[in-house]
């Protein structure tokens, strides 16, 4: 049984190795570039998916594309520009600061900012009360019944 | 007092969520909507010894519909085609994306050619260049072969009368 349930991990693990095809370069430098970027860009078919994980056909397209720009020794920028010419800045996980995705990259931040303001005014007011304190007579009713608990006590 | 502004908030979230739920997360805003066409040359489909180029549609307002034998969605907006064809209204140039000649000949003959000329792109790289990323997609391109809109998935009649015609009609108006 554990032997059988062990070749069917392992065929999956097949299975996933080699969704993407070999490729030689003439550096290693290159196939270490051309890795990393397959990584950050996402394929346009299966949206949640890299061009490195993607099974897609277009995918695979894009690799070749981008594994050809690699291979003549341009470096990433080249290759960013090649698809975001035709595909807009959709293909990048990390899209660049513009004007359009300030929101996107400055919206954290912003919240940080709105909750930390408000955490700071919260404390500020009940710094600001008084601190609240017996008076005369409420003392004394205290004392009263706390006497009362230990003469019941006693009995 | 205080119980407005969490109801407040849930109130921006809600509204950001519908907005989000409206919009359709395939549809790719494409970076070459007004750019020029971006050029090629290749093979017409039909006729192997001629070629087509943006050149060859250059000087009207023309749609670029890439297509396939093997796209499904293809089938289904391609009545729409066929009928528009027939009204003359705009000519319609064809961009057969990674498919086999027989195969989209064959499909041409059983199902109609409403294509002025289609261009025979084997490998897909012209698809490229143009951001071509889900089959069918369909191109508006002015007199000066600009890319003036781009339809992604199949051409219904309501996206048709809605978006497609009246841009057309408003870019022809524009050169007389």
């Amino acid at each position: 049984m554990r032997r059988w349930l062990l070749g069917l991990l392992l065929l999956g693990v097949g299975a996933t190795g080699f969704a993407v095809e070999v490729r030689d370069f003439d550096d290693p430098e290159k196939q270490a570039r051309y890795e990393r970027l397959i990584e950050e860009l996402r394929c346009l078919v299966c949206q949640n998916q890299s061009l490195a994980d993607s099974d897609a056909d277009l995918a695979k397209d894009l690799r070749d594309e981008v594994y050809g720009i690699i291979q003549s020794g341009k470096d990433e920028g080249e290759a960013i520009r090649f698809l975001t010419d035709r595909y807009g800045d959709f293909v990048l996980y990390r899209p660049p600061v513009k004007a359009i995705t300030l929101l996107l990259w400055g919206g954290p931040l912003l919240i940080l900012l709105i909750g930390g303001f408000f955490v700071w005014s919260q404390h500020r007011r009940h710094a600001a009360e008084p601190e609240a304190r017996l008076s005369d007579a409420e003392r004394l009713q205290l004392d009263r019944r706390l006497e009362s608990i230990r003469d019941r006590l006693k009995e | 007092m205080r119980f407005l502004i969490p109801l407040a908030v849930f109130a921006v979230m809600v509204i950001f969520l519908a907005i989000g739920l409206t919009l359709n997360p395939r549809e790719v805003p494409s970076p070459l909507i007004g750019k020029p066409a971006p050029a090629f040359t290749l093979p017409q489909v039909a006729a192997t010894g001629k070629t087509l180029s943006p050149a060859d549609f250059k000087g009207q307002v023309a749609l670029v519909n890439v297509w396939a034998s093997w796209c499904v969605s293809c089938r289904q907006e391609h009545p729409v085609l066929l009928q528009l064809a027939t009204q003359g209204v705009v000519p319609i140039y064809g961009l057969n994306y990674k498919d086999q000649r027989e195969a989209a000949l064959g499909w041409l003959g059983q199902h109609g050619d409403p294509y002025v000329a289609s261009a025979f792109d084997a490998d897909g790289r012209v698809g490229i260049d143009w951001g071509v990323y889900g089959v069918p997609e369909t191109f508006v391109i002015d007199q000066a072969g600009i890319i003036r809109h781009k339809h992604t998935g199949p051409v219904t009649p309501e996206a048709l009368e809605r978006e497609i015609l009246p841009l057309v009609r408003r870019l022809q108006g524009e050169s007389s």
